[in-house]
């Protein structure tokens, strides 16, 4: 946990003091991410800095895990901090091995410790240790320099880890990959971690917490989803940009929108069935089809059912698609676009059939948290303390 | 034998030149004129090399602490000015220094030493504080931020990364030290100038150049030897030398 009281830095400057973060008040859970997010020069960097005093605090106190960091020795408090920047910093005179022992080498590790926590290291980010650990930073990749910064700031395994928009000079691809690599590892690891981004698509990816800066004060701190359903004033709104209705489709998982009910037809039903429920359960264009295992085998469409006689086994489609319900809606979405649908069936993980979903909950779940904000602008939005 | 390009016949014309400068010389007797110098050669080179040894050593063990402490955050405000007057400093004519420390230390090895001391001095130092001041400031940010003290990132990140720089420092500094060395004859120090400036004198090209030659075959040995020191201790992967 990492909690800030107050926390403030002016720098004096030629041209006067400067307020680069202005009492900032904020706690991050045990075991989430938080990203600080904001224009350039907005605080975010300096509020990240000031925690293991690479930029010294003017006022405030940070807390980790509940103690007072204020007494703390520097040195003592930056080894139990994990740390990772932009130009990832490797010392390129150190073999891979030496980069990432150098905590635990720091912290009195005896070698046979911190030679095995190494290759543990590079088993976690996924390159092979005897290929690697040999090796000097310069004739790694971009994308491996940076998983191997990530390695040496988790090395001694810290509580906190602070990252500096580690993934910001790595190109889109490889940024994606390390991006979901490294989520996979927090899986695991449970850190509290604290990440400066200037990308809102990353925070949103990445962060259980979004802290949006603006000239030195913390403007909105609150979950992605809230973030973005309720943003608090025009100035997050603008920032968070004009889609932010369709950012937030990767936030939320079909299982939250899907209706249970859904009609379906067997194949050894007559098309008189298949129409008449067609028509209590008010479809519009068809009705889905299940085998014995309730798994979807095809659709009968109405015009089809209305105007043949028979059983549905003769007469059906194949299902244009199904969605699973630890999917996305912009899965969802992408799928009803591109098969011209305004539903699917929604399958578990075992392919049965669990209910569907509609192009109308989908927009109404989306809506519904911008309209709450315009009919009640009191609303308290997420934790925020000023 | 067909000659195919001007470089072959540059290389034919350049063997020849050699095999009759060759023949030249051990007629008109030159070789035997060097040969009969050879002592003096020996006993001077000794000279010339102690000469080397302990001005050069002395200016390393001076300069790169000194390069040190000035690029050290807290000296920030001097030291840029301290560097300038280093770099004056570089202009003063080494014959200058030499005569002025003669001024204050008499004459033979000791002001000899003292004015090779100050003629070393400087590129060494300028090369040891640009080299610490030109490492990677991300480098230093990621240093501080997994905490290394102060001391651990000097001797942890900073020198090693700087070595390189530091090396050539010392290369130019070391060469142009053994070039200079025959001007402490002047002050009475000795060494292969003898031979050089009495030959001028007396108007003994063979004798000048029994002086000349082995300074300038020092002087590349020497750079080779610090060339080799360098490519051994700078570690491999700041090493461009062996990248």
């Amino acid at each position: 946990m990492i909690r800030l009281d107050n926390l403030t830095k002016v720098f004096d400057t030629p041209k006067g003091a400067v307020v680069a973060a202005d009492h900032i008040n904020m706690e991050v859970p045990e075991g989430e991410i938080c990203i600080l997010i904001g224009p350039s020069g907005c605080g975010k960097t300096s509020t990240l800095k000031m925690i293991n005093r690479i930029i010294k605090p003017t006022a405030g106190k940070v807390f980790i895990n509940g103690d007072d960091t204020t007494g703390l020795d520097t040195q003592t408090l930056r080894r139990n901090i994990g740390y990772v920047i932009q130009q990832i910093g490797l010392f390129p005179n150190m073999t891979i091995e030496e980069n990432i022992t150098i905590v635990p080498k720091l912290l009195g590790w005896d070698k046979a410790k911190y030679k095995a926590r190494a290759r543990e290291m590079m088993a976690m980010i996924a390159l092979e240790p005897d290929a690697f650990l040999k090796r000097f930073p310069s004739e790694l990749s971009g994308g491996q320099q940076q998983r191997i910064g990530v390695a040496r700031a988790l090395a001694a395994d810290p509580p906190v880890m602070l990252m500096d928009e580690p993934f910001g000079a790595i190109d889109p691809i490889n940024r994606a990959v390390i991006q979901d690599e490294f989520l996979k590892m927090q899986q695991e690891l449970n850190k509290t971690i604290m990440f400066v981004s200037h990308d809102i698509d990353e925070a949103i990816k990445m962060g259980d917490r979004i802290a949006v800066f603006r000239e030195g004060k913390l403007v909105q701190y609150s979950t992605p989803d809230d973030l973005l359903g309720a943003p608090k004033n025009a100035f997050v709104e603008s920032f968070l940009g004009e889609d932010r209705a369709l950012k937030r489709l990767n936030l939320v998982k079909v299982r939250e929108i899907v209706t249970n009910e859904i009609g379906t037809v067997m194949p050894s039903d007559t098309l008189e069935t298949a129409m008449a429920k067609i028509d209590d359960y008010g479809y519009q264009n068809a009705i889905l089809m299940v085998n014995e295992r309730k798994q979807p085998a095809g659709i009968i469409d109405r015009s089809v059912a209305r105007t043949t006689k028979g059983y549905c086994r003769d007469h059906f489609q194949a299902v244009p698609a199904v969605i699973g319900l630890d999917d996305d809606l912009r899965k969802a979405a992408s799928l009803m676009f591109a098969h011209g649908q305004t539903w699917l069936p929604c399958v578990n993980e075992e392919g049965t059939v669990c209910g569907q979903i509609t192009q109308r909950a989908m927009t109404s779940h989306l809506g519904a948290r911008y309209r709450a904000r315009q009919g009640d602008d009191r609303k308290p939005s997420a934790a925020i303390k000023e | 034998m067909p000659i195919r390009s001007i470089k072959g016949a540059l290389k034919v014309l350049v063997l020849v030149a050699i095999f009759f400068t060759g023949v030249w010389s051990q007629s008109s007797g030159v070789i035997d004129d060097f040969i009969w110098y050879l002592p003096d050669v020996q006993y001077l080179m000794v000279q010339h090399i102690w000469l080397t040894l302990m001005s050069g050593s002395l200016a390393i063990v001076v300069a790169i602490p000194l390069g040190i402490v000035l690029s050290r955050p807290k000296m920030s405000g001097v030291a840029e000015s301290l560097m300038q007057v280093l770099n004056v400093g570089t202009t003063i004519p080494t014959l200058a220094v030499l005569a002025l420390s003669m001024s204050f230390l008499g004459i033979g090895t000791v002001p000899a030493v003292f004015g090779l001391f100050v003629a070393t001095l400087l590129p060494i130092t300028r090369n040891t504080y640009t080299g610490l001041k030109g490492v990677n400031p991300a480098l230093m940010e990621a240093a501080a931020g997994i905490g290394m003290s102060p001391m651990q990132r000097l001797f942890k990140v900073e020198l090693p990364n700087a070595l390189y720089v530091i090396f050539a420092g010392m290369r130019t500094a070391l060469t142009i030290n053994v070039g200079t060395v025959p001007l402490a004859f002047l002050i009475g120090a000795g060494g292969l100038g003898e031979l050089i400036f009495t030959g001028i004198d007396l108007y003994d090209p063979v004798m000048m150049l029994s002086g000349a030659i082995p300074t300038a075959l020092l002087a590349i040995v020497v750079d080779a030897l610090i060339a080799l020191v360098a490519f051994l201790l700078v570690p491999r992967g700041v090493n461009p030398a062996r990248a």
